[in-house]
């Protein structure tokens, strides 16, 4: 059985429907990435895990049905969510954004630990820690979002386009974090991008959406060296 | 000058009151988004439970941690059964829950305890081993015990987990649920803390305005009044904000000729002046809606 699967998923945004009968799944430990243009359905499909719009259909983790579940149930079941702007706490400082992030835990020894861990991928938000993180940068933003994320020791990520408005540079260094982290910690990631040359290279499985239905699935490197699907659905 | 210290202080004491009021008023605010206009009568009622304890035979402290105790979970309880099904309603149906939160707990006061005015004691001794001529010993007590009780709100909110993520749901509700927060618990909890420390500021004046149920009309317009001025978004800035109004409306009362009379037309006019040309608050931030 698949570590998270979906099926015939609709969801709506009052009357207006948003995504049409989605079928996907993701195996434990691995990366899957979810590709599409502009208003595709991809935030929609990640907010549909985190109950956070109204849907229709089956959505599965670990044995759990999670339409059943709560935005805060589903987080202490171990997902955690990178949401599309990232979704700072902008007046609280970086420390404050990921004591929050473990808000599930108890642990102040293991709290402080992955603080320290947070840290070590990235280095620039251990000499802001006293900062506001609306004061950081964008690249440091999506840092702070990513460790926050990971302070809930989680065992499923959703990443909502981490590349967003980041220069070429430090979307790099936030990917190859990502891989560190992938290779550190086993953590599955669900990853959701426009950017489908690099969410490609870092991912295991691919599904292309357009206007809110699966049309192409696969593996990532399959995908990438297809020329007639780079042409036709990726546009580059 | 000694009637200048002595307005002073009197000042700050009634101020700390406000301050009590004006931070019941921020925390729903920061809460639900709206002024609870309630907020007065809900201290009120809980100066009546406190006064029913004291009739019980209870000692007044012994009263006092009931009545706010009880008040704090009666501040829980109306959230989640007044409030929070009304939170996606239109703006005016929210409002008229608290217009009507405000007549029922009025007009229940004065059915239970009738509308005669009663004396009610200080919880302070008369004298606390030194005698000042500037200030008395309620007025003393008062601004210790406030001050003490806004320090440990201070405290709960910036060194507690729950009171991060108290400030986490109030300031980004999305963020807070995605991290695991309760976020209707946080609110719900929020009205509680509100409802509680309203009650200490409500035991603490009826001493000096006595007990009836319209005791706290003027203190809820000054503590407003405190909360607009230090700005609304501001909880430091309302505890401020109340003092500021306390000694303000003391020296007007003393200095100003006929100024006793004036005292609450003065409130109105800084309300007003407030929203007028600073419509954040002395302290305040100015917050950009996105629409
Ligand atoms: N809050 C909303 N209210 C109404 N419709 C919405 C809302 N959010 C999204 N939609 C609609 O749902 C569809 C899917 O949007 P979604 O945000 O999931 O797309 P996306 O793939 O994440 O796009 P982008 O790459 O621009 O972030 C779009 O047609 C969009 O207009
Ligand atoms: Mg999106």
């Amino acid at each position: 059985m698949p570590f998270l699967e979906v099926k015939g998923l609709n969801a709506y945004y009052r009357n207006t429907q948003a995504l049409f009968g989605l079928d996907f799944e993701l195996e434990e430990g691995s990366i899957t990435t979810i590709l599409g243009a502009n208003g595709a359905g991809k935030t929609t499909t990640l907010r549909s895990i985190c109950r956070m719009v109204r849907t229709e259909g089956e959505i599965r983790f670990d044995g759990d049905d999670l339409t059943s579940f709560s935005t805060e149930k589903v987080a202490r079941r171990g997902i955690a969510h990178v949401p599309e702007g990232r979704g700072t706490f902008v007046r609280q400082t970086v420390e404050d954004n990921l004591q929050l992030g473990a808000y599930t835990r108890k642990n102040k020894a293991e709290i402080a630990e992955d603080i320290e861990r947070v840290y070590s991928y990235f280095p620039p938000l251990r000499e802001r820690f006293k900062q506001q993180a609306g004061t950081l940068s964008g690249g440091e933003q999506q840092m702070l979002a990513i460790g926050r994320a990971l302070m809930l020791r989680p065992r499923l990520m959703l990443l909502d386009e981490p590349s967003f408005g980041l220069g070429p540079l430090i979307v790099q260094e936030i990917y190859s974090i990502m891989r560190q982290i992938r290779e550190q910690e086993g953590t599955s990631m669900l990853l959701v991008e426009q950017n489908a040359n690099i969410a490609l290279n870092l991912a295991d499985h691919a599904y292309l959406l357009e206007t809110g239905t699966v049309v192409m699935s696969g593996e990532s490197h399959i995908i990438r060296d297809d020329e007639n699907v780079r042409r036709s659905y990726l546009g580059y | 000058m000694e009637l200048f210290l002595q307005l002073t202080l009197a000042g700050l004491a009634i101020g700390s009151i406000y301050s009590c009021v004006a931070l019941s008023v921020v925390m729903v605010y920061q809460a639900s988004d709206h002024f609870n206009f309630a907020q007065g009568e809900m201290a009120m009622f809980s100066t009546y439970i406190a006064w029913t304890f004291l009739g019980m035979g209870a000692p007044i402290w012994l009263s006092f941690v009931l009545a706010v105790a009880l008040s704090f979970l009666a501040g829980v309880v109306i959230e989640r059964l007044l409030v929070k099904p009304v939170e996606d309603a239109p703006i005016l149906n929210q409002i008229m829950v608290f217009i009507g939160l405000l007549v029922i707990f009025n007009n229940m006061a004065g059915w239970i305890w009738e509308f005669t005015i009663k004396p009610f004691p200080s919880l302070f001794p008369a004298d606390f081993g030194f005698k000042s001529s500037l200030i008395g010993p309620h007025h003393m007590g008062v601004i210790g015990l406030t001050l003490l009780v806004l320090l440990l709100v201070f405290c709960f909110f910036r060194f507690t987990r729950v009171g991060l993520a108290m400030r986490a749901a109030a300031a980004n509700p999305d963020s807070a649920r995605l991290v695991g927060v309760s976020v209707g618990w946080m609110l719900a909890l929020g009205w509680g803390l509100a409802a509680a420390i309203g009650a200490v500021g409500g035991i603490l004046v009826a001493p000096i305005v006595y007990l009836e149920p319209n005791m706290m009309a003027g203190v809820l317009l000054y503590g407003f009044a405190g909360a607009l001025l230090g700005g609304i978004t501001s909880p430091g800035g309302a505890v401020l904000g109340g003092l500021i109004i306390g000694v303000l409306e003391n020296w007007v009362g003393g200095y100003v000729p006929g100024g006793s009379e004036l005292k609450l037309t003065f409130a109105l006019i800084l309300i007003i002046a407030v929203l007028l040309f600073k419509p954040a608050g002395l302290f305040g931030r100015v917050v950009v809606k996105r629409v």
